[in-house]
């Protein structure tokens, strides 16, 4: 079994004028989680379809679970699951017609095809709604069923899309839930997403992204500690107080980032000097250190 | 894979259990739709049938030696499978790829665009030859005479249902939007259904229509099958059976390469 259970190294995805993966290096060890951080845009849809070889990476290497990209990619796909950002389920068919398509697409043997499928509506916990067509399922339901599809052929590694986007809080929390508990049971995930507290919450190892490019990596608190400290002092006051307070910070040294109504100067442990409300810093603090960029 | 044409060949292209897999997800879907699609596939070519049959049949009772109701019962199961080929071929390829992304799903499977293009192509085919056969099978009501020729019809449906699904498929490949499709019906396939000499012979017509009428694989279907159910097999016809082939072959490697473009970028 390779260490590595996905391997980038230099990926550039150009499509006309538009450099989406710009360079990128990526590597998921066998049994870890990486979140994807960055922002609509920043080329994860782009990285996902570059692993399944549904997008041919113009130069680098790419190797998924040993299997070098795109020549190979068929043996990776047959061991890879895929829960895509956009919802393609077969919504005229039920959720176990579903399954059952994806269990004869991902070749399980016809003696544990029944089993597969049965697992899979369990763990998308939608046994009493197995003969309910997709259509008529809530968007929480869909969303576990795409999961559960993923995964219906045991694969090593599967890759996840955004998994919560357009979800409300309280059925992301759900989805959360089982996909701690795919990690726990030993998975590889490889998860984009633009939610700071999906990835902070999940990913073992995040890697920020922007404009194509991976601009840091590393487990989200080391992150933190690393560009942002262990506390940040949000100051509140008019826009002429606001940019006094960021002259006065970088003098003495420090790291601001404006946040709406708000100046947030990164990195204060110990520091005394300003009126404001003390927090933890977080994975915003260094995605926005980092890129620039505002996130979700 | 065009992109990938100069690399060493892939393990495995054309691997049955990669057809197996989308033919199961036709089948399946099948079961929710197959009443309205049998529905259009056996009414329309019924009522063709019946009103080119009473139509014309007042006026002419025989053409080239045979009864009418049997030249244009014969020559509407081209149609019955030209319908029931192209307009699935490039209608319901064009939903699945842009609307249902269907394709996405199972190309992140292990599935190619060639085995997900020849399965979707096979099983539109399968339906053609069978749906082809139902004007055949109305005409009997109304006086054709039952062959042993008739069972080779599904079969010859099925291989031009090939080439024209293929062909509706490269079409769905190549175009950005639905509207392109109005071109294609009309500057196509109308004059090619007009041109096959399913309900009126060919003989009358200029030059010119007639040597494009030697062109036009539906026409040669029609012979086809007006040979083995009425007149006979000629020797001509395995011409035109090895032509229908090429058409079928030609079109699926062309609907590969259309499709390959459109889902792997």
């Amino acid at each position: 079994m390779p260490e590595l259970a996905i391997s980038l190294r230099g990926a550039v995805k150009r499509y006309g004028p538009i450099t989406a993966v710009d360079g990128l290096d990526l590597e998921v060890p066998m049994g870890t989680c990486v979140g994807l951080l960055g922002p609509n845009g920043a080329g994860k849809s782009t990285t996902m379809r570059l692993l399944t070889a549904q997008s041919i990476a113009d130069e680098g290497e790419i190797e998924v679970l040993g299997f070098k990209l795109p020549g190979e990619s068929k043996q990776a796909r047959a061991q890879l699951g895929v829960a895509p950002q956009l919802d393609n389920l077969d919504t005229t068919l039920t959720v176990e017609q579903n399954l059952l398509v994806f269990a004869h697409l991902y070749r399980i043997p016809r003696h544990e095809r029944k089993d597969a499928i049965e697992r899979a509506i369990v763990m998308a916990k939608l046994v009493e709604r197995r003969d309910s067509k997709v259509d008529k399922l809530s968007g929480g339901m869909r969303r576990r069923l795409l999961i559960a599809r993923a995964l219906i052929h045991r694969p090593r590694l599967i890759l996840l899309d955004e998994p919560t986007v357009g979800l409300d809080p309280q059925v992301r929390q759900e989805l959360w839930a089982l996909i701690d508990a795919l990690r726990s049971e030993g998975t590889t995930i490889l998860m984009s997403t633009h939610y700071i507290e999906e990835a902070q919450r999940l990913a073992d190892t995040v890697l920020i992204m922007s404009h194509g490019k991976a601009v840091a990596a590393g487990p989200p608190s080391d992150l933190v500690v690393e560009h942002a400290g262990h506390e940040v002092l949000e100051v509140y006051g008019s826009p002429a107080r606001l940019a006094e307070v960021e002259a006065e910070a970088r003098e003495a040294g420090l790291r601001t980032r404006r946040t709406g109504t708000s100046v947030s100067i990164l990195n204060v442990d110990g520091f005394k000097g300003f009126e404001g409300v003390r927090r933890a810093a977080n994975l915003e603090d260094v995605f926005v250190l980092l890129t620039g960029e505002e996130i979700a | 894979m065009a992109a990938t044409a100069a690399r060493p060949p892939r393990i495995g292209r054309l691997e049955r259990s990669a057809l197996t897999g989308v033919l199961v997800r036709e089948v399946v879907n099948y079961s929710s739709y197959w009443k309205s699609s049998t529905f259009s596939s056996t009414v329309e070519p019924t009522i063709y049938l019946l009103a080119f049959g009473f139509g014309f049949g007042s006026l002419v009772s025989s053409i080239g030696g045979m009864d009418y109701v049997d030249f244009v019962g014969t020559g509407t199961v081209a149609t019955a499978v030209l319908f029931s080929s192209a307009f699935p071929g490039m209608f319901g390829t064009f939903v699945k790829y842009q609307f249902q992304r269907t394709y996405d799903a199972i190309l992140a499977a292990p599935v190619d665009t060639e085995e997900l293009v020849s399965a979707e192509a096979i099983w539109i085919a399968t339906r053609a030859g069978v749906y082809g056969c139902v004007p055949m099978i109305v005409a009997m009501f109304f006086g054709l005479d039952p062959a042993w020729g008739m069972l080779a019809v599904p079969f010859l449906g099925w291989i031009g249902g090939f080439g024209w699904a293929n062909f509706g498929i490269a079409i769905a490949g190549f175009s950005k939007s639905f509207e392109n499709f109005n071109y294609i019906v009309s500057a196509v396939l109308t004059p090619l259904f007009l041109l096959a000499g399913s309900f009126f012979p060919l003989s009358e017509f200029p030059t010119w229509a007639k040597v494009l009428a030697q062109l036009n694989p539906l026409h040669w279907l029609v012979m086809l099958i007006r040979d083995c159910v009425i007149l006979g097999w000629h020797s001509e016809d395995w011409l035109r059976l090895a032509a229908l082939i090429l058409f079928g072959i030609v079109m699926w490697r062309i609907a590969i390469y259309a499709m390959t473009r459109k889902l792997v970028d």
